[in-house]
């Protein structure tokens, strides 16, 4: 699904942030990436979801190679992959019910065809009744869970998440990351990027370990 | 969906124009309407949109103002071609009214020509009066005989034959076609176009770099916007049609202010100059810019005009946005 082979990643002519790294993420697989902050769990994130290329190495997404991948493809590539901020990035101006509906939207569809999909999702992680209200009034953990319903909504086949329980409670977090193996049960992939140790140990998966931009797996 | 984003109803301008919009004809299709993805509140609409006026009125009054000057040149220049003059001065021993009246029989014996005649002696004083004063008597100075030949047909008139005729047949003739001062009309009415058409482009230009820069601030202010749109898959043509869709607003409503507020003006002007049209001050506008209206063919400019300027308004913000997008990829 996605392949890296001796990645390495600069910014300007900096030192490398990430070295060498060669690993592969499959279908239907669920991983941790982990490491202490400044490792370059987001820079590789970033790598992850196509927002940023390598300076050397391969990186195979659906097996289309990024550094040739013209960028009129990128957008369809991009549909593939759910991403969860760890900032939420929710529009303000949208409602709960259009946040998470925006993948869908963005595609051309007329809310009448995606709307029974976005509120069962809604309802799936708990924010049935909150459909209609703004970002502004949610609580961290709504907010969470509207951008996992949004990363969610347009069926991807892997799901990127940053620290999806840096801003929640433990017992959301513990929520949180059932709601993450549910979908992973379904068929898809999951990366969570987190520091959050307790986290990784309520759930036997793949960890990728990140220090001074080198990995370490641990199947 | 949006009832927190409307909390007024559409305005006049929405309600004529908005049905272009796709949001609306969903509404209109019985559907929920989402909120914008792109909000109109952060664009800087307001002054956009008055920028866009001012250069759509600048531009409405270039173009009113050029063909008021062509047309009153095309004017002055048909009601002198369709006359020429010939003078006949006095030569020694030769009587001059019998050459007059030879070049005057000369010039009406040509193809074209409706009608020539020797201008009576008063007609001359009355010519020279701003210069020699009245009372004069005509037959003491020796001042050229003056024919007028009115055409008919200007092309059908052959002024090198009439000249080769009067320079050899009348002694002391000499033809004026006017040609000179035709010639000066035709060049300042050019000129005048060519200076009206520089001042539209750079309008336009104005208008374009206005529109850029305030595409570039919104695009910008949305920076959050435009990354999550990108996160989420959505093509650039989406992005830029979401972008698009304030701006030919915008750019319609500005160009159409504008232009009314042109069209206004140049009512407003020939309706004034209309009524003094009996006063001094009223004959000599008339007699350089007629009616001083600018006629059907004026209004449609304008609105062409503006509509021109909402059309470019998109196509420009479109482009910008497109350029932004491939940047940041």
């Amino acid at each position: 699904m996605i392949r890296f082979e001796n990645v390495g990643l600069r910014y300007g002519m900096g030192a490398e942030v990430l070295r060498d790294l060669s690993f592969q993420i499959a279908p239907k697989s669920f991983q941790f990436l982990t490491g202490p902050s400044g490792a370059g769990k987001s820079t590789l994130l970033r790598l992850l979801c196509l927002s940023l290329k390598p300076t050397r190495g391969l990186i195979t997404v659906f097996d289309r190679d990024v550094v040739t991948l013209p960028k009129a493809d990128l957008p369809a590539l991009r549909r593939r992959v759910g991403v969860v901020f760890q900032d939420f990035r929710l529009l303000d101006h949208l409602t709960t019910f259009e946040n998470v509906a925006l993948p869908l939207r963005v595609l051309g569809r007329e809310e009448s065809s995606y709307r029974a999909d976005v509120v069962e999702l809604l309802k799936w992680v708990g924010l049935g009744d909150r459909m209609q209200a703004l970002p502004p009034i949610l609580s961290g953990g709504e907010k969470q869970r509207a951008a996992i319903a949004r990363a969610l909504i347009g069926q991807p086949e892997i799901l990127l998440a940053d620290e999806p329980t840096g801003n929640v409670d433990p017992p959301l977090a513990k929520r949180l990351l059932r709601l993450f193996v549910e979908l992973n049960r379904l068929g898809t992939s999951v990366v969570i990027a987190t520091h959050d140790i307790g986290l990784m140990n309520q759930f036997d998966a793949r960890r990728l370990v990140l220090h001074e931009g080198r990995l370490s797996i641990y199947e | 969906m949006s009832e927190h984003a409307t909390d007024r109803g559409p305005g006049l301008f929405s309600r004529m124009f908005g049905a272009i919009l796709p949001s609306r004809r969903r509404a209109r299709a019985g559907n929920p309407v989402s909120a914008p993805i792109v909000p109109a509140q952060s664009i800087a609409g307001k002054s956009l949109m008055i920028v866009i006026a001012i250069m759509s009125f600048l531009a409405c009054l270039t173009l009113g103002a050029v063909s008021l000057v062509r047309d009153a040149s095309l004017g002055w220049q048909a009601d002198i071609v369709r006359e020429i003059t010939i003078q006949v001065r006095p030569v020694d021993g030769v009587d001059t009214n019998a050459e007059a009246q030879k070049a005057s029989t000369i010039a009406a014996s040509m193809p074209g020509v409706a009608q020539a005649r020797v201008l009576e002696d008063w007609e001359n004083a009355k010519l020279l009066e701003p210069w020699l004063g009245s009372g004069l008597d005509m037959s003491d100075l020796p001042i050229p005989h003056l024919i007028v030949v009115e055409l008919a047909d200007p092309d059908a008139v052959d002024l090198i034959a009439l000249a080769s005729r009067l320079d050899k047949e009348v002694k002391g003739a000499s033809l004026d076609d006017h040609r000179t001062w035709t010639d000066r009309l035709k060049t300042m009415a050019n000129a005048t176009v060519i200076i009206g058409v520089t001042i539209l482009g750079l309008v336009f230009i104005a208008t374009v770099l206005s529109v850029i820069f305030a595409t570039r601030g919104a695009m910008a202010s949305n920076r959050d916007i435009v990354s999550v749109l990108h996160y989420v898959g959505a093509e650039a043509s989406f992005i830029a049609r979401e972008f698009q869709r304030h701006f030919l607003f915008l750019g319609l409503k500005g160009g159409l202010l504008g232009a009314s507020g042109a069209a206004i003006l140049f009512a407003v002007l020939s309706f004034f100059i209309g009524r003094s049209i009996a006063t001094p001050e009223g004959d000599q506008v008339s007699a350089l810019f007629g009616r001083f209206a600018i006629g059907p063919t004026g209004y449609l400019g304008a609105l062409v005009i503006a509509l021109l300027i909402g059309v470019m308004t998109a196509i420009t913000s479109r482009l910008t946005v497109y350029r932004h997008l491939a940047s940041i990829e």
